[in-house]
């Protein structure tokens, strides 16, 4: 009976592989037949064991107190089967898994190159036209894709489901990604280094197109015809919503509404009205004025927005009352 | 050998005979009272962060207090709990007895361990004045050394405790080698002297190693020395080889005891000897041996080279297969047995149960082309509970109800203990199982807040933990009730062989009244 209840688990875990996130690549695929010969293979271990043992300690249960049991000291063949078998499958799961690491690994001279920075709590991609994002990214299907990424601050690690790789992104020095997209779609992309408070925000979203609406998103101008309050929205979506809420509640730093041209309280016992240059300066020079209460947590977004952008934020903030 | 009125416990009396006192036995019992008060601090962080996790986004407390109590349990289960847990509260009280000796070799050292733990556990503590600690239990740099809170207080906590686990290991060695009484040969020694021992030599050449990379961290913050930090030039991912250098041999300090523990109960509760009893004490020192070589397996995607990765991952399978030994051989032992199912046995049984899934999916995840899409997941959250829960704490459980007739000359309630082990053994699979589903489903580890599709499992898995919670109640009672008023225990309640059931429960000052002789293995039924 037990050992129905153990297939029938087993048989649950097998379809449980159908957990697995969709299947965004050739090597996801080839991730993923690894994945079932693992599953198969421990499963039947499984089984072997545990029915063995539960087999063994209801057959041999004690029936009475003066049960006389075997004097079996050791057996030289079974040692030798019990340990060159497992051996000769672990060896197996290690050349396979060498396999598909090495497909992972496998850097393309032709691939199209992205840049990512990872940065407490958010990810920045920057392309070789000069056309930069963040949150969010777009890519082309069918094309082999280096991620060239490093941090600006403390590891952060680049996890695409989809793909079935991740990568630790390592401040002053570069690590890589490689994968060929083969399913047009969204995907997810985690950090899956620890990096504090906001760690479980730190998102973003991998857009895989087709090669013309891949170029026509490269050739958009984003902000073209938002008005300054839109293009600090888009800003402040891709970069402060971690931190900060639009309406009075405090997240990690203050929240927005109602923020512009009221008396701030300073750490250091100064206070000052939150006026346009103010904001300014907490923007690119955060640990100028700390407000009471908070810690100096808050980065220096120095030479990361265009004036266009810092303009537009600040009337954002403006614009919450 | 009759039952004296003197024994141990009343041998000396007062406080201060205790924290004074040189008898390896009640510095056992004063780890075991540290040990389970601790748990009892580890679990309880524990069940406040399944509570948060039960629904998406901010539950009980935002996303600082999350962080800071993850580091607490996981810095409290595993320096203070897992780590002296067997060796320093189990194998301080048994070892002697096993092998026929009056005491350890250095009873002194044996003090000053305990007051290391006590002091290293203080200092960690006193990190809650300022904020506690928001790195996790792994401080991985550069977010420790930047971290604007008591991780200082922490690290060197840590540092400290780690003293006590190293002189423990010195004890056990030298006492293992220089103190077997007469007639006790390497291969007369049961085998949970052999995990001792094994156990010991990895405190000894590893930890020192923990210390000075602390020390290190300690420094980089306190006086910015630029070995980590990248702005000063340093690497960062120079201390995860550090770290792990230590701390993969560390969950090998955590297992190999336990796998001793089992050893044990296995042959008392089938009345049976040991299957291969060789086999199964050689890779002891055989997994101790290869510990030290597989530390790059939690680095697969730390940016260490692919040909690194790749050994790494080819000696990590090595582990797999004393390990598969030790497991073969035990079920191998309850073949033609007389098996009873007491709760001892059912903390036995339980840990093949979960040993057995948590071994399989640590060869998934040695396996390198699938460790990097269940690095950093939930997959390796459960597999790590499945081992070191489902292995050490229910060898630690098992230990705790075999011995302790012989530690207080009292029984427990066994309808009780039973009661609590279904708890905490269903609640177990219940909480850590469809962890990992999570983990193929790529939820990642750390994470305070989660995407709305891992909701439904995240609610099975906080409930599971509430069951766990509760057995641990119940055993809890059982503890306190047995010392209280339990019915007084026989010197051999459970028909074993092993030296320490030769002399009366609870044993006399200096162990057995006449120095025992051995002729045979420890589990001579026949």
């Amino acid at each position: 009976m037990f050992g129905l209840i153990i297939s029938l688990l087993v048989g649950k875990t097998i379809k449980a592989s159908t957990f697995m996130p969709v299947q965004g690549s050739q090597v996801a695929a080839q991730v993923d037949s690894l994945y079932m010969f693992l599953l198969v293979t421990s499963a039947i271990f499984c089984v072997l064991v545990i029915g063995g043992l539960i087999y063994f300690v209801l057959k041999y249960r004690r029936k009475s107190d003066d049960d006389k049991t075997a004097y079996i000291s050791h057996n030289n063949f079974l040692e030798f089967l019990w340990s060159f078998i497992p051996f000769v499958l672990f060896m197996i799961m290690f050349g396979w898994g060498w396999h598909v690491f090495h497909q992972m690994r496998d850097f393309s001279k032709d691939s199209l190159e992205v840049h990512a920075v990872g940065q407490k709590w958010f990810w920045d991609f920057k392309y070789k036209s000069g056309k930069s994002s963040a949150g969010e990214f777009y890519v082309p299907v069918n094309t082999p894709i280096k991620l060239i990424m490093t941090s600006k601050d403390v590891l952060h690690s680049f996890f695409l489901p989809g793909m079935r790789i991740k990568q630790d992104v390592i401040p002053g020095r570069y690590t890589a990604l490689a994968f060929t997209p083969n399913k047009e779609g969204t995907y997810q992309v985690f950090c899956t280094e620890y990096c504090g408070d906001q760690h479980s925000s730190m998102l973003a979203k991998m857009k895989v197109v087709s090669q013309e609406e891949y170029e026509q998103w490269l050739q958009e101008d984003a902000s073209a015809g938002l008005s300054l309050v839109e293009v600090g929205q888009k800003v402040y979506e891709q970069k402060c919503a971690v931190c900060h809420n639009t309406n009075a509640e405090r997240k990690v730093g203050p929240g927005f509404a109602g923020l512009y041209n009221s008396e701030r309280q300073f750490a250091d016992g100064s206070s000052a009205v939150a006026d346009e240059n103010y904001i300014r300066e907490s923007i690119l020079v955060p640990g100028a004025k700390v407000v009471n209460g908070y810690p100096p947590a808050m980065p220096s977004f120095q030479g990361q927005l265009s004036e266009d952008e810092l303009s537009g934020l600040i009337e954002f903030i403006k614009s919450l009352k | 050998m009759a039952s004296s009125t003197h024994n141990y416990l009343n041998h000396e009396k007062g406080l201060w005979s205790w924290l004074t006192t040189l008898d390896h036995k009640r510095i056992g019992i004063m780890y075991m009272i540290t040990v389970l008060l601790f748990f009892a601090i580890g679990g309880t962080f524990a069940m406040l962060l399944r509570t948060e996790l039960i629904a998406p986004g901010e539950t009980i407390f935002g996303a600082q207090l999350y962080n800071q109590a993850m580091t607490f349990h996981g810095a409290i289960m595993v320096f203070m709990v897992i780590i002296p847990g067997i060796p320093a509260f189990i194998g301080n009280f048994i070892l002697p007895l096993h092998i026929g000796a009056k005491d350890v070799a250095f009873p002194r050292l044996n003090l000053l361990s305990w007051y290391c733990l006590i002091v290293g556990a203080a200092i960690t503590f006193v990190s809650l004045i300022y904020h506690g600690s928001d790195t996790g239990w792994t401080f991985y740099t550069p977010y420790s050394i930047e971290t604007d809170n008591g991780t200082t207080w922490v690290v060197l906590g840590a540092f400290v405790m780690g003293f006590s686990s190293i002189l423990t290991g010195v004890n056990f060695v030298t006492t293992v080698h220089k103190l077997r009484c007469k007639g006790m040969t390497f291969f007369r020694m049961p085998l949970m002297v052999w995990g001792l021992y094994s156990t010991a030599i990895l405190q000894i050449l590893a930890t020192p190693v923990l210390g000075i990379t602390l020390l290190l961290l300690a420094a980089e913050r306190i006086l910015g020395v630029g070995i980590f930090d990248p702005k000063l030039g340093g690497d960062p991912v120079l201390f995860q080889h550090f770290f792990w250098f230590y701390s993969h041999p560390a969950v090998y300090i955590m297992i190999l005891p336990a796998m001793g523990i089992i050893s044990e109960l296995i042959t008392a509760f089938s009345r049976k000897t040991i299957f291969g009893y060789r086999a199964i004490a050689f890779s002891s020192i055989g997994i101790a041996a290869v510990s030290f070589f597989v530390w790059g397996h939690h680095m697969f995607v730390s940016g260490q080279s692919e040909l690194a990765g790749v050994i790494f991952s080819l000696l990590t399978m090595l582990v797999g297969v004393p390990t598969a030994i030790k497991t073969f051989n035990w079920v191998a032992t309850l073949y033609k047995g007389s098996v009873q199912f007491q709760s001892p046995m059912l903390y036995a049984l339980g840990f093949l149960f979960l040993f057995t899934i948590g071994g399989v999916t640590g060869i998934m995840l040695a396996t390198i082309g699938m460790d990097v899409h269940f690095h950093d997941t939930y997959f390796v959250v459960a597999h790590f509970h499945y081992v070191m829960v489902g292995g050490t704490l229910m060898a630690i459980m098992g230990g705790i109800y075999y011995w302790f007739p012989k530690m207080f000359g009292k029984m427990y309630n066994e309808l009780a203990a039973q009661l609590s082990f279904l708890f905490i053994f269903i609640g177990f699979n219940v909480t850590f199982f469809p962890q990992f589903v999570l983990g193929a489903m790529g939820m990642p580890r750390r994470y305070f807040d989660y995407l709305p599709i891992y909701e439904p499992l995240n609610k099975i898995s906080t409930f599971g933990a509430y069951m766990i919670g509760f057995g641990f109640l119940i055993g809890l009672y059982v503890i306190i009730d047995g010392l209280l008023k339990g019915p007084k225990a026989s010197d051999n309640p459970w028909g074993a062989k092993t030296l320490e059931w030769q002399t009366a429960s609870p044993p006399p000052h200096e162990n057995f009244l006449t120095e025992p002789e051995v002729t045979a293995g420890p589990y001579e039924y026949r």
